[in-house]
């Protein structure tokens, strides 16, 4: 092992390709699964990783600047757009963030239907993610499984917003429609199909010898890493974290819900998957007990002045939410015109996928790079926004 | 928040504190007294977790200004220190030694502004733009408009209606 690493020379390590010991390889930057375009830039010995670097870029919109540009009500339809898997939290943390610098308080019953649409849309990214992390590992058959259930839960998502993607739901003011007749029953099926899974999920995936003996000891996180590389959401919590932005910074209703910190010690790659799965069963706990305690009727939103003239007033906010990867942030700074003078968006997955994962590729075995992406749901549109 | 505030303040030059929420507070530091200031958050106020680092281009007063969101996890408390660099030579110090994360966030704001942050590990490595030669791209006077209408020319586009293409296509003796 000590040979298999290069001279330093002026602090940087020399890489001698010609030597026959070292081969640059990159991987990406098409995506192996659900992780997004990013690359890897790899340099390996035998097949092993002795140096990584992430390039992101290939998926770059520009979104903070073209929000510099647009009203804010116009920015509401690109906001969603940052993140596939979870658009939710970016319309939710958008209209906060607004709302917050208007003054403005939205209704009980939009709340409680807010916070319906945040857990069904983390359900459905992580079950995305379970396609993703099987898949990484070889499991084809337990990826298409979850990936099928998501799409039920996209089909709920049609059936009560008209999309299956991004569902533009949270307006600022509250949210756009009531949930459809017969919607809660559909749902119910949905959740008991997904509760069926996860039972053959843990069968079949979590109880397989060669995801056991790939995931235990890859990609370690230990508790004092946590906040030197700024780790957030399940990541920290396989490190024995309790920390989730539900429960200590409470937003919309959940702090009228029961549920506790899942969280798991070992810091690996399986100890995070574990902190899913149970996650993915809070999920549908939470639903149940939203549509069991939801107010049965009452406005949805609240009026606003007219949008297309609405001058926000000057101040800055930092709002947050709890997403798949963790917290999930917008800071809003307005300088009271009709345009934001400019949007953060604190994509959770930003340090996981550059320093955190430079750091812990290295040692790892070439085929387990995927799974080790996939245990850190690194995802690039929130990095390059 | 303001009791926190105060007791900074006897170490260090604060001003324009503001209190957004109750557990969200924001105050301006002097440039020089920053790393100091972060330091001193993260080792005795328990101000471990950097959230974010962002700038924000303040153009009429020809200033940046770049925010460092620092979470308390202990008391589940935010704290955002603003910092205001010069817009003609914005240089600041970089916070790589304090958190990890540090040295993506001041890549980025050297591609996306223009502030450099010496000492910072890769920090004129391009990150998010490969080979982009031109200002720094989320300064407000960079029009994004305008570059590409200079840059790019114009393509016509060739429209045709479906049934007169079609008849053309199959019957063109007609």
């Amino acid at each position: 092992m000590a040979d298999l690493y290069p001279p330093i020379v002026n602090g940087k390590s020399v890489y001698d390709l010609n030597s026959g010991k070292y081969l640059k390889m990159w991987q990406g930057p098409q995506h192996p699964g659900v992780t997004g375009n990013m690359s890897l830039e790899l340099i390996i010995s035998g097949d092993q990783v002795v140096d990584c670097k992430t390039h992101v870029g290939y998926l770059h919109r520009g979104f903070e600047k073209l929000m510099e540009r647009r009203r804010y009500i116009n920015c509401f339809p690109i906001v969603c757009r940052i993140c596939v898997p979870e658009p939710d939290t970016n319309e939710y943390l958008f209209a906060a963030a607004m709302e917050e610098l208007l003054g403005v308080e939205i209704p009980e019953r939009a709340l409680w239907l807010r916070t319906l649409n945040l857990e069904l849309s983390r359900l459905a990214s992580f079950l995305m993610w379970t396609g993703g992390q099987s898949g990484a590992f070889g499991h084809g058959t337990v990826a298409q499984w979850a990936l099928a259930h998501r799409d039920y839960v996209l089909d709920l998502f049609e059936e009560w917003t008209g999309a299956r993607i991004y569902h533009m739901y949270m307006t600022p003011g509250g949210v756009r429609g009531e949930l459809p007749e017969g919607w809660t029953k559909h749902c119910e099926q949905v959740l008991a199909g997904v509760e069926k899974l996860l039972g053959e999920v843990w069968h079949v995936m979590f109880n397989n010898a060669v995801f056991k003996s790939r995931a235990v000891g890859l990609g370690v996180i230990t508790p004092d890493m946590i906040d030197h590389f700024g780790v957030v959401g399940p990541v920290a919590r396989g490190s024995g974290m309790q920390r989730d932005v539900r429960k200590d910074s409470p937003y919309l209703v959940y702090d009228k819900l029961d549920f506790q910190i899942e969280t798991e010690t070992a810091g690996d790659t399986y100890a995070r998957a574990v902190v899913r799965w149970k996650e993915m069963h809070q999920s549908i706990s939470l639903i149940r007990q939203i549509l069991k305690n939801m107010p049965a009727s009452g406005p949805l939103h609240v009026t606003l002045p007219n949008v297309l003239h609405l001058k926000v007033p000057a101040g800055e906010t930092y709002v947050r939410a709890e997403s798949t990867r963790g917290e999930y942030g917008y800071y809003m700074v307005s300088d009271g015109s009709a345009y934001p003078r400019k949007i953060t968006v604190r994509g959770p997955s930003y340090s996981h996928a550059m320093a955190l994962l430079e750091h812990l590729a290295v040692g790892v075995n070439i085929a387990d790079t995927h799974g080790l992406m996939l245990s850190l749901h690194t995802y690039p549109p929130e990095i390059e926004r | 928040m303001k009791e926190l505030y105060d007791t900074i303040s006897l170490q260090f030059t604060l001003k324009d504190f503001h209190q957004q929420k109750p557990n969200l507070a924001f105050a301006t530091a002097e440039k020089q007294q920053l790393i100091a200031l972060l330091t001193y958050m993260r080792d005795v106020h328990r101000y471990t977790h950097l959230v974010f680092v962002t700038a924000v281009d303040w153009l009429e007063e020809n200033r940046f200004q770049i925010t460092y969101m620092l979470h308390n996890y202990d008391i589940k408390a935010d704290f955002g220190i603003r910092v205001m660099l010069d817009r003609d030579k914005p240089v600041m110090e970089s916070i790589h030694h304090l958190w990890e994360q540090g040295r993506v966030y001041q890549r980025e704001l050297h591609e996306m502004f223009g502030i450099d942050f010496p000492g910072s590990p890769g920090v004129n490595e391009p990150m998010i733009l490969e080979g982009w030669q031109g200002p720094p791209v989320m300064r407000r006077d960079f029009d994004t408009a305008k570059y590409s209408l200079e840059t790019y020319d114009h393509r016509p586009r060739d429209t045709r209606e479906p049934e007169s293409h079609m008849k053309e296509k199959l019957y063109p003796e007609d």
